[in-house]
């Protein structure tokens, strides 16, 4: 068992932090206080190749790996979630979904420019009234000869308002069993009858863009339905063991943020005639974040590797998930207790940690589904079935070709 | 245009160091290119990207100790060479700068040597100017903004960053030329660049490949010390009014003769 990264990780790890330290993080506070994404970032993050990092190179991405996809993401996650988000739905929901259910067709049309930075995507599953009760959605695709008509309307999409390109999931068959009656659609926003607009008013990822999308009588081609009719249901959750991958490592990366900022500022901070990390409460909690990291970097690195392995890592993936989610805001939360009254304020980057941190416990599976998901798993009641498509592998040849 | 840059492994200027022991120490913090070499590597990659050529980096370090030679490829250097030998654990400058110049003169046909202008672990600054005196070669320092460069006329045409403003400089090829950090931001490395760094293999020159008999150092660092500890106290001014706390705080600062 080899839990060493290679030279290509700590250089992805490397690039990504430079990236994120140096050109975001100055200013990442007039943009939260502002509620307002910097619009420089998705251009950046599209030049760089950050935004088709794991996407073989004859897709238009830059052919690394999936473990480069979570420490990319543990990077961006430890200055904003805001980064990381992108990464969430731009590349783990919407371009892996296409690289594991597209055609080569829809691969070159949407997931070239996508990878290439050219195309922002998002991924439109949950609905005002449909969150975890995935087949309980009221959206709907009409099949009308070559083309179908979407009707309905999403809520809490990220880059609602940036992306070119939404995966939408919709109703296609009323009469049958809801997780047979799904369909999935890779549809263009600029297509007539779409609406979008941002929420504001969020208690933290303000520096994201989150938002809702209306689609009334949008016509778009059958070449624009990802996988069969019918299958939309399997596809969503298939995207969401990428999506939450992200999510995992993200949240990894946030415990790390708040674990440094508070051992700087234990490190720093006087009181009783000396440093207060020389307190054993305060030490307690800087040893719960440790404990934290460890295992939560250790469970979506496992994810990773059975991603490349090709390896069903539904598991897995939800586990990671949900104990670097957990982990995040109890630690996001412990480094303002270490932070005090200063912590309490934006003047230290911790409040916006814990702020950050509480979106994760509920997007992508709520906490509680994950402990269901696990529940399931261990007393027998929930097995995976093989998927027509799998998430491939990770072939260098392949990917580098 | 054939140009070598020479670049430093230095502990990660995030680093703690301190004094153990009478030598420095930064506990397992990482070993990362000097700040300052990353600025002539990207001064490198413009004029390879204006005229092209090949981009040679050279480092002198511990066998093994590839980090900051991978993160040069990655950026887009073409070649790499690390000069490793036991010889040189007590190196000094002089002694690099004669490693660095016979390293310079084995990769044949150098037209620009390009150094940061000092390393941020020692921070002396003496290596470039040591090793143009070694090869006879002009040194120019501290340059800001390469004006024009003529591979055909062999010449180059500079403006350097002093105290004093700025100073325009013309020179023969090849020279030495160390690089402040007006000069250019530099580039993140690129995935493909990454790719293509981690599976280098990087050869490693001993002094007898070299076929340079190194002097004995001049200069040692028998200790170093952590600067001493300031004794902190603070002192609560207080008063009737503002005025009275204020010019009770302007006598203590005059008296303290902080002004």
């Amino acid at each position: 068992m080899d839990f060493a990264l290679n030279d290509e990780h700590r250089m992805v790890q490397q690039m990504v932090r430079d990236f994120a330290q140096k050109e975001v993080a100055p200013t990442i506070k007039e943009y939260d206080r502002a509620h307002d994404m910097a619009p420089f970032v998705l251009p950046r993050m599209g030049e760089l190749g950050i935004l088709g990092i794991n996407i073989p190179v004859r897709y238009g991405g830059q052919g690394m790996d999936y473990i480069s996809l979570g420490l990319a993401c543990e990077e961006l996650e430890a200055v904003d979630s805001t980064l990381r988000v992108v990464m969430s739905v731009h590349m783990g929901l919407n371009s892996m979904g296409l690289l594991q259910w597209g055609t080569e067709e829809q691969k070159q049309r949407f997931l070239v420019p996508q990878a290439r930075g050219d195309r922002v995507a998002c991924y439109g599953l949950t609905e005002p009234g449909a969150g975890s009760d995935v087949a309980g959605m009221n959206s709907t695709a009409r099949r009308d000869g070559d083309e179908y008509v979407i009707n309905g309307e999403k809520m809490w999409i990220s880059l609602a308002t940036k992306a070119h390109h939404c995966m939408w999931i919709a109703r296609t068959n009323p009469d049958v069993d809801p997780h047979e009656g799904l369909s999935a659609f890779q549809v263009e926003l600029d297509r007539p009858g779409v609406t979008r607009g941002d929420i504001k008013g969020k208690m933290g990822v303000r520096a994201g863009s989150t938002g809702w999308i209306a689609m009334q009588d949008v016509r778009i081609p059958v070449e624009n339905r990802i996988g069969k009719e019918g299958e939309g249901f399997r596809i969503a959750m298939s995207c969401l063991d990428n999506g939450r991958y992200t999510v995992a490592a993200g949240a990894t990366g946030l415990i790390r943020a708040s674990l440094e900022a508070s051992v700087r500022y234990a490190n720093e901070r006087q009181a009783f005639g000396r440093v207060i990390g020389k307190l054993q409460l305060i030490q307690a909690k800087i040893a719960d974040m440790v404990e934290s990291y460890d295992a939560a970097r250790l469970l979506y690195l496992r994810a990773g590797w059975m991603k490349n392995q090709g390896l069903r890592n539904t598991r897995e993936t939800s586990i990671a998930k949900w104990f670097a989610t957990d982990g995040s805001f109890e630690a996001a939360s412990e480094a303002v207790q270490v932070h005090g009254a200063y912590g309490y304020s934006d003047e230290y980057d911790v409040e916006r940690y814990l702020r950050n941190s509480k979106g994760a416990v509920i997007y992508e599976g709520t906490n509680e589904i994950h402990r269901l998901i696990q529940a399931g798993y261990a007393l027998g009641y929930r097995k995976d079935t093989p998927l027509r498509k799998e998430l491939p592998a990770y072939d260098p040849e392949f990917w580098q070709e | 245009m054939n140009i070598v840059v020479c670049i430093k492994q230095v502990p990660d200027s995030a680093a703690t160091v301190v004094a153990e022991g009478g030598q420095a120490s930064w506990g397992d913090a990482p070993l990362v290119m000097n700040p300052w070499d990353e600025y002539a590597v990207e001064t490198a990659l413009l004029q390879y990207e204006a005229y092209g050529g090949d981009v040679t980096v050279i480092s002198v370090g511990a066998e093994g100790a590839t980090e900051a030679i991978k993160s040069a490829l990655a950026m887009g250097c073409t070649q790499a060479y690390l000069v490793s030998d036991p010889e040189l654990a007590a190196a000094d400058s002089r002694v690099i700068a004669h490693v660095l110049a016979a390293a310079i003169k084995k990769v044949g046909d150098v037209d620009l040597a390009l150094f940061g202008k000092q390393a941020i672990d020692s921070d002396m600054g003496v290596t470039a100017p040591q090793t143009a005196r070694i090869l006879g070669w002009p040194v120019l320092s501290l340059v800001s903004v390469v004006q024009e460069l003529n591979p055909d006329d062999g010449t180059i045409k500079v403006e350097r960053s002093i105290e004093e403003g700025r100073q325009v400089v013309e020179s023969k090829l090849p020279a030495v030329v160390t690089v402040s950090k007006d000069i250019a931001d530099p580039r993140y490395p690129s995935f493909m660049g990454i790719r293509k760094a981690a599976r280098a293999d990087i050869p490693v020159w001993t002094l007898a490949d070299l076929e340079v008999d190194v002097p004995d150092p001049l200069v040692r660092w028998p200790e170093v010390v952590n600067p001493p500890v300031r004794e902190i106290t603070n002192e609560i001014i207080s008063g009737a009014s503002p005025d009275e706390i204020a010019e009770s705080l302007a006598d203590k600062i005059i008296g303290e003769k902080v002004l």
